[in-house]
């Protein structure tokens, strides 16, 4: 089929395919997946100015479908989200800044690709380390992580760490009731935010494996509800990101709504396929999704040493 | 166990054919009308854009919805 917005010929039947994929690991994860449909996209043929806005676009609409589902599932925290947008929004707008002013110097490629493998490597090591070790415990004492019934008592290794952060005393202080965190500072959540915008900015896409683990390990907000308010967050994040990309002719709407036809089916059973998992089973699942961004980097660091 | 995926498989190929149907019906019509305007006006094309692939998941969603909602036994 042609796509006369971005003028190239693409498989509508692939792009479908992908969609549904990307839009199952989307549902369950609270990611955009753009580290597997950027490469997908890119390797069928659409320029790489295309792909990143394109990808946008498809990422909203996959966002609404899983966020609606787990809006249903009661795992969407909207006064975290409404924060958190506005940090993500102001980190994005400053990544793009940064890549600006490191594409002054020369090797910002290198330089971007080595960090982000180096994060993403850590993400992914961590994630793995921190859920086998909450399963093993609770395996030793017999007692589930966390029921799907009281999602609110999610358990982490680290749980020390998200409580010195919520006793951080810097006001305006906010109640996340749904989230069961009674007092927590509002500019811990941005700053959790904001980091998550800068490489959203930095790297294109959501940025969702960095904000997702990011909201349990260091705001302590349970593992579904992380995911669910993620996905919304994304989907405000999302949009403002696909109208700066088509208003610089970066969006082929068109391929986007063929991907999210798929989308819209993968999303709904990963979503509902987050039910049948506790938290720390969800996370020891994720591990493997940044190591999975890194390997993407680090090949396109090396195709690029190589050309 | 073997009726929930029978149910599953057959509300998918019903999505998948009403889904094909869309495709083939609105956005042919689209396209051309989408294509001008991204080159003539951007700006209005970014908004069209977003509102199209708004309305597009929001009506997936409930189509989705509504397919799962006919499988269900006892339904009234």
């Amino acid at each position: 089929m042609f796509f006369p917005i971005s003028g190239v010929h693409l498989d509508p039947i692939y792009l479908v395919v992908i969609g549904f994929v990307i839009g199952i690991l989307g549902g369950f994860f609270g990611v955009g997946g753009s580290f597997l449909t950027a490469p997908a996209l890119f390797a069928a043929g659409l320029p790489m100015n295309y792909v990143v806005g394109t990808d946008l676009a498809h990422i909203v609409g996959k966002s609404i479908v899983a966020a609606r589902t787990h809006r249903v599932l009661g795992n969407i925290d909207l006064r975290l989200a409404g924060i958190m947008v506005i940090g993500t929004i102001a980190g994005s707008e400053t990544g793009v800044q940064v890549i600006e002013t490191l594409k002054k110097g020369a090797q910002v490629d290198l330089v971007v690709g080595i960090v982000s493998i180096i994060v993403f490597t850590g993400i992914a090591l961590f994630c793995a380390w921190e859920s086998w070790t909450v399963l093993r415990l609770t395996r030793r004492t017999n007692r589930p992580p966390d029921s799907t019934q009281n999602r609110k008592q999610d358990v982490t290794a680290i749980d020390g760490f998200a409580k010195a952060i919520q006793r951080f005393t810097l006001p305006p202080r906010v109640s996340l009731p749904h989230s069961g965190i009674e007092s927590i500072s509002f500019w811990a959540i941005l700053f959790v935010s904001f980091i998550g915008g800068i490489f959203s900015g930095f790297l294109g896409g959501g940025a969702g494996y960095i904000r997702m683990p990011a909201m349990v390990y260091l705001l302590g907000i349970p593992t579904h509800i992380a995911v669910g308010t993620d996905l919304f967050e994304i989907i405000i994040s999302a949009s403002y990101g696909t109208i700066r990309h088509a208003m610089n002719g970066n969006v082929d709407i068109v391929i986007a709504l063929v991907m999210q036809t798929g989308a819209a089916l993968g999303a709904r059973i990963g979503a509902y396929l987050t039910q049948y998992f506790t938290g720390p089973l969800l996370r020891l699942a994720f591990a493997p999704l940044p190591l999975l961004g890194a390997i993407v980097i680090a090949q396109r660091l090396l195709g690029h040493h190589h050309s | 166990m073997r009726g929930t995926v029978l149910k599953l498989i057959i509300e998918v190929l019903i999505y998948a054919a009403l889904v094909l149907v869309y495709l083939i019906l609105v956005l042919h019509f689209l396209v051309g009308w989408l294509t001008q305007l991204s080159t003539k006006d951007p700006t209005v094309y970014a908004f069209v854009a977003i509102l199209l692939m708004i309305a597009q998941a929001v009506g997936l969603e409930r189509l989705a919805s509504s397919l799962v909602q006919v499988g269900r036994p006892g339904r009234r």
